[in-house]
């Protein structure tokens, strides 16, 4: 908040909360200790994600986890025993029901905070608080949802496990432990994507119609619907570049222990998510500080 | 002197209209291939007929909203921002509440800062009454501890305490508007921002407001102020800086500058209302001149005289159901009276198209001054048409009384015919102290 050359060029200390409003501050600017402030805010705006669904709706919750599993059983029906796509010998509904895990959180990420600016229009233009507040609740709380799904999920694995024959060597595996950076990680890529569609919707209105097409070609282009293991060898670093095809593989590595993990994939994937949320930040704050002029 | 608490220097906005840049995709494109077109136009191809010169011309249509303002406030001051609409004192406010950013200059703030340009942003109606003060009070930048804290305090202001834990959506407007303004009102900022939020709720309720924002100044916290509204400007500042045109006109003692912005901001003259067009209402109806005169035709109004008001409308087609009304105003924007047709009856149901109206009043009790009136023509339900300042006249003096002596605008705004007499001279009536 404070501005070095300024606070020195004055005799008197400056106040603890002195702020000062000028234009076209550095694009690396970013007042972290004012989000810190704010988190109080942040809490609550997550519960007031959670909380207005949850009342909204008399099933409230249970869309969450029957959503998925209706997903995952039309894909099995038609892309497991109809197109006979091949699912690295899981069987195809807890394949995909497995998928759903992370690809529906970042679906849900992008359709709900894929123009904050934009839907939140009314509420920036009255109040200021640090707008990265806004796309960082959203991503928290569908947090809640993709609990549920694990619930449910690691209920039905049961099932197969005990029930289904040829199942037996399906197992959870200790890295499932790592299911928790898993999610952090396709917490982040959402917001970093989040960031972008925002600061990009803010600016071309019409951009808002093809989120949903942009999520729907994003999840052929990754490893949903079929494993990486089906793609030819020498293709496979064109997919890697997808920082999904990671997090796809990797949820799978951990719960059924089969899955295209390289470290080298894994990495790029991580790489790629940092730097679409850097420059998702840096974009997103550069939007924010005009974005009320144009509505 | 202590350091002045808000500092503003040479502050400025540039509002670029139309489009800052471009607004979707495809206009984007356009401009992207008008700009590679660029050279063929200028040989004169066929290229100029498809793209309009104005729509991606190289200079955009823009306007300084706010131009090198500069002031400064100091600790403990309640300061009211006063100017006429797009005098830029909302994109002031926008401004130091970082809801927008200026395009030049800088203004410091050295406390913590609230802003309030709307009660009751970001309630949820699904919340109960409970969450709303929690999550509006945390928008406004309360610690979740400050607000538990003041919890009950709020509630009791906001008089709910038997709704705490409804549903916002089952709140009347009033309940809804208490809650909102009691959560603003016990923020304890260095620094209050607030944009003509005085004017919600009933008027217990109003002056219940204006007695929370002065003891929040009383408290020694910095006020800035903004309202159309001149008595409670008047009632609240010490100081107020006057805008025009976006930049500041004059800045000084409170009484001093409103008088001034009112003098000032007000038509010179009866101007034609056909060059007014600021107007509002629906536009079925349109007020085409107003002229007052004394009942004998005379341009002078004194206090005392009997008044005619001359009034030209124009429509599209024959009126019904159609009820002018003049809204008289002293200075300080205090209602003294009302001509409403509908009120006296008189004016035949049905008027012709286009035409005059005739109001004639009794004799005017008002002190020697200035009064303005704000006309509204309503149709049906609907308000037709509404100018506000649409025109002035001076009250001069005259002997009202009899004795030479008339009360001054300073003292009562109006005057009324009435007899003294010794009780000795007759028997006290029967019914003493009945008024009529």
């Amino acid at each position: 908040m404070e501005i070095p050359e300024i606070a020195s060029a004055r005799t008197i200390p400056l106040a603890p909360h002195e702020t000062i409003i000028q234009p076209n501050q550095s694009w690396l600017r970013m007042d972290w200790a004012l989000l810190w402030e704010y988190r109080d805010l942040l809490a609550l705006l997550v519960h007031r994600e959670f909380a207005s669904k949850y009342k909204q709706t008399i099933l409230g919750p249970v869309w969450f986890i029957l959503q998925p599993l209706m997903t995952s059983l039309v894909y099995a029906i038609f892309f497991g025993r109809v197109a006979k796509v091949p699912t690295d010998a899981v069987p195809p509904f807890i394949f995909y029901l497995c998928n759903q895990l992370s690809w529906n959180y970042l679906s849900t990420n992008l359709s709900t905070g894929g123009a904050v600016f934009m839907n939140n229009a009314a509420l920036f233009g009255k109040v200021y608080f640090p707008r990265l507040v806004m796309p960082i609740s959203i991503v928290l709380s569908n947090l809640f949802a993709c609990v549920l799904q694990l619930i449910s999920f690691c209920l039905i694995y049961l099932g197969y496990i005990l029930f289904v024959p040829g199942t037996h060597w399906l197992h959870l595996t200790p890295s499932a432990l790592f299911l928790p950076l898993l999610f952090l990680h396709t917490g982040l890529l959402s917001l970093g994507v989040c960031l972008w569609m925002s600061a990009l919707t803010a600016k071309y209105r019409d951009l808002n119609q093809v989120i949903q097409l942009i999520v729907q070609l994003w999840m052929f282009a990754s490893p949903v619907i079929y494993p990486l293991s089906s793609f030819p060898v020498k293709w496979r670093w064109l997919a890697e570049i997808n920082p999904m095809t990671a997090v796809l593989e990797a949820f799978r590595l951990c719960l059924f222990g089969v899955g295209t993990l390289t470290p080298v994939s894994l990495i790029m994937s991580i790489g790629v998510t940092f730097a679409l949320l850097l420059t998702g930040i840096l974009l997103f704050q550069r939007t924010e500080r005009t974005f009320i002029d144009t509505v | 002197m202590d350091k002045p608490i808000i500092e503003v220097e040479n502050l400025s906005k540039l509002y670029v209209l139309g489009s800052i840049g471009a607004t979707s995709l495809r206009e984007s494109a356009e401009m992207l291939w008008a700009k590679i077109s660029r050279r063929p136009r200028l040989n004169g191809s066929t290229l100029t007929a498809r793209f309009a010169p104005e729509q991606v011309g190289p200079v955009p249509h823009s306007f300084w909203a706010l131009r090198d303002v500069n002031f400064t406030v100091h600790p403990g001051e309640v300061i009211g921002l006063i100017g006429q609409n797009g005098a830029g004192k909302s994109t002031l406010l926008k401004i130091l509440s970082r809801i927008t950013e200026p395009t030049k200059g800088r203004a410091i703030l050295r406390g913590r800062v609230a802003s309030l340009l709307e009660v009751g942003t970001g309630f949820h109606p699904e919340l109960s009454g409970r969450d709303n003060i929690y999550l509006n009070g945390a928008i406004l930048g309360m610690k979740h501890a400050e607000i538990t804290r003041k919890f009950d305090e709020i509630v009791a202001f906001a008089e709910v305490e038997d709704f705490i834990d409804t549903p916002v959506k089952r709140y009347s407007s009033g309940m809804h508007l208490r809650l909102a303004f009691a959560v603003a009102a016990h923020l304890e900022p260095e620094i209050l921002l607030v944009d003509e939020v005085l004017a919600v709720g009933d008027a217990t309720f109003q002056k219940k407001c204006l007695g929370k924002m002065g003891d929040v100044a009383r408290q020694g916290r910095t006020v800035l102020v903004v309202s159309h509204n001149m008595a409670s400007i008047l009632s609240l500042c010490q100081r107020a800086v006057m805008l025009r045109f976006g930049t500041v006109a004059q800045v000084g003692p409170v009484q001093e500058i409103v008088h001034a912005y009112l003098e000032g901001s007000k038509p010179e003259e009866i101007v034609a209302l056909s060059d007014r067009h600021d107007r509002e209402g629906d536009g079925a109806v349109r007020y085409e001149s107003i002229a007052i005169e004394n009942a004998d035709g005379g341009g002078i109004i004194r206090t005392g005289s009997r008044c005619k008001v001359t009034i030209r409308y124009k429509s599209a087609k024959p009126l019904r159901h159609v009820r002018f009304l003049l809204n008289i105003y002293d200075l300080t924007h205090v209602s003294l009276f009302q001509l409403d047709s509908e009120a006296t009856g008189g004016l035949p149901e049905t008027l012709p198209a286009e035409g005059t109206v005739i109001c004639e009043t009794d004799a005017l009790g008002v002190t020697p001054g200035r009064c303005y009136i704000n006309l509204d023509l309503i149709r049906g339900h609907q308000l037709a048409d509404r100018i506000a300042y649409a025109a002035y006249f001076d009250v001069d003096e005259d002997d009202f009384y009899g004795t030479g002596k008339l009360p001054k605008r300073e003292w009562t705004m109006t005057v009324l015919r009435h007899r003294w007499k010794s009780g000795a001279e007759e028997p006290a009536p029967a019914d003493a102290g009945k008024l009529g």
